[in-house]
């Protein structure tokens, strides 16, 4: 079978990158890049009571995944969804932890619920009233690339409509220093298995051996700083807009090659 | 789906080590369940701790990954040949066309507990041999069961609250299917710790007695923890009349609240739904069904509600976490070994601690096991966020 779809929506938020249409142009290489901190958008979509309990990587996948929807031009609520990060709410685990490690641990409710690897893909499905199946994944460093191969082939096996959201924030101190994220960082694709007026690329995955492709400074800086960011080879041709080959980094010794085919 | 064959599984949870233990408990009718003594914690709540799990050591080359969720996901991998099974896969196919998808909600968080208590006085700094990726991180079990058993294929941890090990066949169902592997390891590892403990009291969902699902004065939840796994591969001739098969698979969002269930089940309903779609059954196929039955008054409401709307009032149903606790993001593959359990040994198993079923909870709960013959059951995972997966098992002839 082969394990390909149409991407019709891209949402992209992180260090100096704010929304596709004006990252394209750093990641084409027509603009320089200008890192600044990923300032992160209040979710609209949410009652404000339950805007007031996100964390910033809610936000940042909320988001991105807003983005990628209006792009594709379709309703979030029809959409199945893959959530992939390495990290969840770094913020929230410190506090945690925190208070935890006080003599008479009392930690609130609501820390606890937003602990879940699942609170974004939560928020998002009660946003936006979406209830397809929703799946959230983690592979570390591998997180995007194991999340594009879920989706990938959900939409081959399925013939289904996905939103992936690729996410990952930094941690406070101390956990800072055990795992040195520096920004946050996320990007949103809606994937779909036949071509439509809105498609901008079809992908064609392959699980291979070969050694994944770096970039040039300081885009490279950009992939290896966060899990979510080893999206960057794939969100670079996508904004070249030309036929391409790219090997995206896997899990060690494996590699996913993905062959980027225009729609324009 | 085109069923797939559990070529082999195991399960260890605070009723036993292995199958046979588990069945052994099922069928005495024994719940695990004690009351908590785990690490500092002083809770006035029961927990299913498994026994002598800090005595289980690592190969020394992983070291790295020493925690408990991976102490207790090798004592897993030891049962019932299951690492043998896992390796004859891996020679048949190759390793690099063996996928593992493993489902944890805490993964190794309790070594980050414990660092937080050892922090430097001076920079605040965690200590020193603390190792993040090797224990806190959610991939850990994964990473650390895939350099186990030298796997090579694709590999993932699916962290979707307490239906994040139920997910995982669906996830290595699709992988079968394109055609990237030839077989899959999956299961479900979750430990005990603080951050569950803690939290579930914190919502008051922490049953103060042993949890009674269903039951009319049933007060919350008792955490438990679990290592599950099956081997997962498309029948052959090798594939025997008593050998489980997966059948279907369904899964949806509730798309209603964070941490609660929506009142009248309508995500679990459209899980069971889609199962039944996906396994081309009529709900009067359903033989028993393994509850999520967690036992908190509003939890068990919601299913009951989905249940009956799907089935109507005359399949029984049970939970069986009165006698394991709630694994959490082990409980979907948990339930799914003990769904095959009953299958091969033809029993019900009865929901125990549950005195007194709550009138006003439609669908047959059963209290004490049953024998009959079982053709095809049904297992329900639901967890935080609002995700729902429910799977489908039958026997293959």
């Amino acid at each position: 079978m082969k394990i390909e779809a149409y991407v019709a929506g891209i949402g992209v938020l992180g260090p100096g990158l704010d929304g596709w249409p004006g990252s394209r142009g750093v990641f084409s290489g027509e603009r320089p890049y200008q890192p600044v901190p990923t300032v992160l958008p209040l979710p609209a979509l949410l009652s404000t009571t339950e805007r007031r309990r996100t964390g910033r990587v809610v936000r940042l996948a909320l988001a991105i995944a807003g983005e990628a929807v209006d792009h594709a031009g379709v309703a979030a609520a029809e959409l199945r969804s893959v959530f992939t990060s390495s990290t969840g709410d770094g913020q929230n685990c410190h506090e945690l932890c925190e208070q935890l490690a006080e003599p008479a641990p009392q930690i609130s409710p609501t820390r606890f619920a937003n602990s879940v690897h699942n609170a974004a893909a939560g928020y998002w499905s009660i946003a936006t009233n979406a209830m397809p199946p929703s799946t959230v994944l983690c592979a570390f460093d591998s997180s995007f690339c194991a999340g594009l191969l879920e989706a990938l082939v959900q939409v081959a096996v399925d013939e289904e409509r996905i939103l992936l959201v690729s996410y990952d924030a930094d941690y406070p101190p101390p956990m800072h220093a055990k795992r040195p994220v520096p920004d946050a960082f996320g990007a949103a694709f809606v994937l779909t298995p036949q071509r439509n007026a809105r498609s901008l690329a079809r992908l064609e995955a392959t699980l291979c051996m070969e050694p994944f492709d770096r970039l040039g400074e300081p885009l490279e800086t950009l992939r290896r700083s966060n899990p979510a960011a080893r999206s960057v080879p794939l969100l670079r041709h996508l904004a070249i807009g030309r036929r391409a080959r790219t090997v995206l980094e896997y899990l060690d010794g494996s590699s996913l090659a993905v062959d980027i085919e225009p729609c324009a | 789906m085109r069923p797939l064959v559990l070529s082999n599984f195991t399960a260890t949870s605070c009723i036993g080590r292995g199958t046979a233990q588990t069945l052994e408990s099922l069928v005495g009718e024994r719940s695990g369940l004690a009351p908590c003594r785990f690490e500092t914690v002083r809770l006035d709540t029961h927990v299913g701790e498994v026994a002598d799990v800090d005595a289980q050591s690592l190969p020394p080359q992983w070291r790295r990954y020493d925690c408990r969720n991976n102490r207790l996901a090798e004592i897993g991998l030891q049962q019932d040949g299951f690492a043998d099974a896992v390796e004859e896969a891996a020679r048949r196919y190759g390793r690099a066309r063996v996928g593992l998808f493993l489902g944890t909600s805490t993964a190794g968080i309790l070594e980050t507990e414990l660092a937080y208590r050892a922090r430097d006085p001076l920079t605040g700094a965690l200590p020193e041999a603390f190792d993040y990726a090797g224990t806190h991180n959610t991939f850990s079990v994964a990473d650390y069961v895939r350099r186990r058993m030298r796997l090579e294929g694709p590999a993932v941890v699916v962290s979707c609250a307490c239906a994040s090990s139920a997910k995982v066949f669906g996830a290595a169902y699709r992988m079968i299917e394109a055609g990237l592997i030839d077989a899959a390891l999956v299961g479900g590892v979750d430990s005990l710790c603080l951050t569950t403990l803690y939290g579930f009291h914190s919502l008051q969902l922490c049953a103060a007695g042993p949890c009674r699902p269903f039951d009319v004065a049933r007060d919350g939840i008792s955490i438990g923890e679990a290592a599950a796994f099956a081997v997962l591969e498309r029948p052959s001739s090798r594939t025997a009349s008593d050998d489980v098969l997966l059948l279907g698979v369904g899964e949806s969002n509730d798309a209603y609240h964070m941490s609660a269930p929506h009142p009248e089940g309508r995500g679990a309903r459209r899980a069971m739904e889609a199962a039944l779609l996906d396994a081309r059954l009529e709900p009067g196929a359903i033989d028993y069904i393994n509850l999520h039955g967690t036992g908190t008054p509003t939890n068990d409401r919601s299913e009951s509600h989905a249940v009956t709307s799907v089935f109507g009032v005359s399949t029984p149903c049970s939970s069986t976490k009165g006698a394991t606790g709630h694994a959490l993001g082990a409980a979907g593959a948990l339930e799914a070994v003990i769904s095959a359990l009953a299958l091969k040994a033809s029993l019900m198993p009865g929901g125990v601690n549950t005195e007194h079923v709550d009138e006003t909870l439609t669908a047959r709960y059963i209290r004490h096991n049953r024998s009959a013959a079982l053709a095809r059951v049904l297992t329900n995972s639901f967890g935080f966020g609002g995700t729902n997966c429910t799977l489908i098992l039958g026997r293959a002839g």
